[in-house]
């Protein structure tokens, strides 16, 4: 037995925050972006119930901006970004057989930049005008074109809290990812070269490259959108001379490959949960590798496609449209090897499986409706319109949302070391799949319609009552949903069944240690001879290296 | 163990600090690369004077130039000089580098008083000001970083605290200088020589 590291203090909080150890931040990340992942739902829902009926009241268009600007960016920024750092943060040295990460305390110290970026962002509902009682959150839109950014369209100090608290949580993520690429190129135990690695460790590998690539362009823009309003610079003023299409360039070189950064990871949960419960190996995984890297590099080049609307010229819209195609295949390819993995296995429906498989659907509609959008003609007829809103939902909620859920189900036993209600997880699955359809189903259809997005009311008679009814009772689903998975998580904290140690009979080298792991994490720094070095202890007759 | 085959491939890894720095450098480049763009992007837009030909003069910015060139040279013969173990040789080196770091940001600052108190020339002015402020700054800021990183580093060793087995961490430092020499050459090419 290897005791306890010293610790001058017993206190619990003193314990969790002064911690360097990759568990205890991982878990702290994911707990941070669940409880964002709630008070965004609750925005989202707020932005629902305004647009349930037409020519409505309950928020006024200020506040209505405020609202999905803050949903937007909270759960790009503060859920899918804290979530997927926070798994690759607890998975990446246990699945790799290391102790912990490269660079421990730039660990912790990127955990609390974002924590406290992320309450700075909330602390502008407070802060943005100045304590004066009008509501003060940055109304922007996520993406804060230029020029409704500058000085004269957003007086008071939103926007700067937009500007200052995502920088600094934009620092943060750049040190983790630093510390992860340093983390699987130096760290993997013995026997593990880079094609024996889990097909987690390289989706997170590429993802933390993106990050380093696309986040400096972020942080570098928003420099220059404070030092237009706060220093009288002129980066994004037209009247000096400025192109604001500059920040929309910029922006989406950051933001294209941002949305690759955000469901990376959701390929890494479902690539692992997807195997497990088939009972064989992942299909392709050479294959899968290449194409991840394609992805890598593809969405660097794709940016404008969000652009098509902005004039630019034939010979442009044409390059980013065929590069927009272009990603579709190996996205396609992914998708491919995912179904003949399922394709004659011992499929287990478990919650974690449920939710793997409506991934795969629901993705693949979200990138279908993508590759729609990517034909520039049919682009510029429903650019900003709820077509592109359900678009994206389908891709973020229907595909990294139900990923992370997948990977929440399938890893809670070993973080945890109790089982989450089997029951109350498929109730939680149906629940949120029809709501979800229901919500962002019809949104394809309004947007046909014409309907824009990021408007505040609408008028009756124009076709768009029904689908937006539907829209808000979807909504009004998705609570029973994200209630049942709550109260499923307080009760089987406390009384869940015990796991064990590899409760899902599963491969990977993190199912190899106590469920929690202990702060060493391994005993002895294990040793590996294939992709599932679990299959080859458990079936040392037909081990698994003798093939590949 | 029956589980295992006979050889298992060890493999091969680089130290943590390696592939760490390679990582803050990569990531350094886009930020660069990024203000660089918009730079370029800007140039000749502005609707308002002074222009670059009236304001910028190739002749201080070449001093520095050489001054930050030299540097990266310095840094390499007191790197050589910690491997051979010869403590005098490697501060005396690394102090001409402080020295040479440190001339050019008082070159820059000559540069921008004249900028600033003569040609009332500020971020303020126009495009062109903002842009070239911002980049020529953030630039600046790094060298004095690196200044400042070198300096403690030299007074470690001052102590006695820095001996050959620091070597490695010594590089990485170097690494990130000549990173920032590099930048430079980029931002003299754009502002001094493409620019003007």
């Amino acid at each position: 037995m290897i005791d306890k590291p010293y610790s001058p203090r017993s206190s619990k909080l003193h314990e969790w925050v002064t911690t360097a150890d990759h568990k205890k931040l991982g878990v702290m990340y994911i707990v941070c972006g669940i409880i964002y992942l709630i008070v965004a739902g609750c925005e989202a829902l707020m932005i629902r119930w305004q647009l349930a009926v037409p020519e409505n009241d309950v928020l006024s268009a200020e506040t209505y901006n405020a609202f999905f600007t803050m949903h937007g960016t909270t759960m790009i920024f503060l859920v899918g970004m804290p979530i997927l750092l926070g798994a690759a943060n607890y998975f990446i040295p246990l699945m790799i057989g290391a102790r912990d990460m490269a660079f421990p305390r730039l660990n912790a110290f990127g955990f609390w930049l974002f924590f406290f970026g992320g309450l700075l962002l909330y602390f502008s509902f407070l802060g943005g005008q100045g304590l004066s009682g009008e509501e003060g959150a940055p109304d922007v839109g996520w993406f804060a074109y230029a020029p409704l950014t500058s000085t004269t369209f957003s007086p008071g100090s939103s926007t700067d809290y937009w500007i200052i608290s995502l920088f600094v949580a934009g620092m943060g993520s750049i040190m983790t990812a630093i510390n992860l690429v340093t983390t699987i190129l130096t760290m993997r135990c013995k026997g593990m070269t880079l094609m024996k690695m889990p097909i987690f460790a390289w989706m997170m590998l590429v993802d933390a490259i993106l990050i380093l690539i696309a986040l400096p362009t972020l942080t570098a823009i928003q420099i220059m959108l404070l030092l237009d309003r706060q220093f009288g610079a002129h980066f994004f003023d037209a009247q000096a001379g400025a192109d604001p299409l500059i920040w929309q360039h910029l922006f989406w070189f950051f933001g294209h490959p941002e949305v690759y950064i955000l469901i990376l990871p959701g390929f890494a949960f479902v690539s692992e949960v997807t195997p497990v419960f088939s009972r064989k190996v992942l299909f392709g995984y050479p294959l899968m590798v290449i194409a991840t890297i394609s992805i890598g590099f593809i969405a660097l080049g794709v940016w404008a496609h969000h652009m098509f609307a902005t004039g630019l010229s034939p010979t442009v819209l044409a390059y980013f449209s065929g590069a927009t195609f272009l990603i579709g295949v190996p996205t396609g390819m992914k998708i491919f090897n995912w179904i003949a993995t399922l394709w004659g296995g011992q499929i287990r429906f478990a919650t974690p499986m449920l939710f793997a498989v409506g991934f795969i659907a629901m993705f693949t509609i979200g990138g279908l409706t993508g590759i729609m959008l990517a034909v520039v003609p049919m682009d510029w007829q429903l650019s900003d319109t709820y077509f592109v809103v359900g678009h994206f939902h389908f891709v973020l909620f229907g595909g990294l949302l139900f990923a992370i859920f997948s990977g929440f189900f399938y890893w809670f036993p070993k973080v945890t070391g109790k089982m989450l209600n089997e029951t109350l997880g498929k109730w939680q699955f149906w629940f949120l799949f029809a709501g979800f359809l229901l919500t962002f189903g019809p949104m394809h259809f309004s947007g046909f319609e014409g309907m824009p997005r990021r408007i505040y009311t609408y008028m009756p008679n124009r076709g768009l009552e029904f689908y937006n009814m539907l829209s808000s009772i979807g909504a009004v689903v998705q609570i029973f949903g994200f209630g049942l998975f709550v109260v499923n998580v307080l009760h089987s904290l406390r009384k869940g069944k015990p796991a064990g140690d590899d409760p899902w009979d599963a491969w990977t080298l993190e199912w190899s240690t106590t469920s929690p792991p202990p702060p060493w994490n391994f005993a002895t720094i294990p040793s590996i001879a294939s992709r599932r070095p679990l299959w080859d202890t458990k079936h040392p007759d037909d081990p698994d290296w003798k093939y590949e | 163990m029956t589980s295992q085959p006979n050889s298992i491939a060890v493999p091969k890894m680089l130290p943590h600090g390696h592939v760490g720095m390679m990582s803050v450098i990569t990531t350094e480049i886009f930020f660069f690369a990024t203000l660089i763009v918009v730079y370029l992007a800007y140039l000749g837009k502005s609707i308002s004077g002074p222009t670059p030909e009236e304001l910028l003069s190739i002749g201080l910015a070449s001093i520095n130039t050489v001054a930050l060139l030299a540097s990266s040279v310095t840094i390499i013969l007191a790197l050589k000089a910690l491997r051979a173990s010869n403590q005098k040789k490697f501060l005396t080196w690394l102090l001409v580098t402080v020295a040479l770091g440190a001339w050019f940001l008082v070159g820059t600052a000559i540069e921008w008083t004249g900028l600033v108190g003569d040609a009332h020339f500020t971020l303020q002015t126009n495009l062109f000001g903002s842009t070239f402020y911002t980049l020529v700054g953030f630039h600046a800021f790094h060298v004095t970083f690196g200044v400042c990183a070198l300096s403690f580093i030299w007074f470690c060793g001052f102590m006695g605290w820095v001996q050959k087995k620091h070597h490695q961490n010594i590089e990485y430092v170097s690494w990130y200088w000549h990173f920032v020499d590099t930048v430079w050459i980029a931002v003299f090419l754009v502002v001094y020589v493409i620019g003007r």
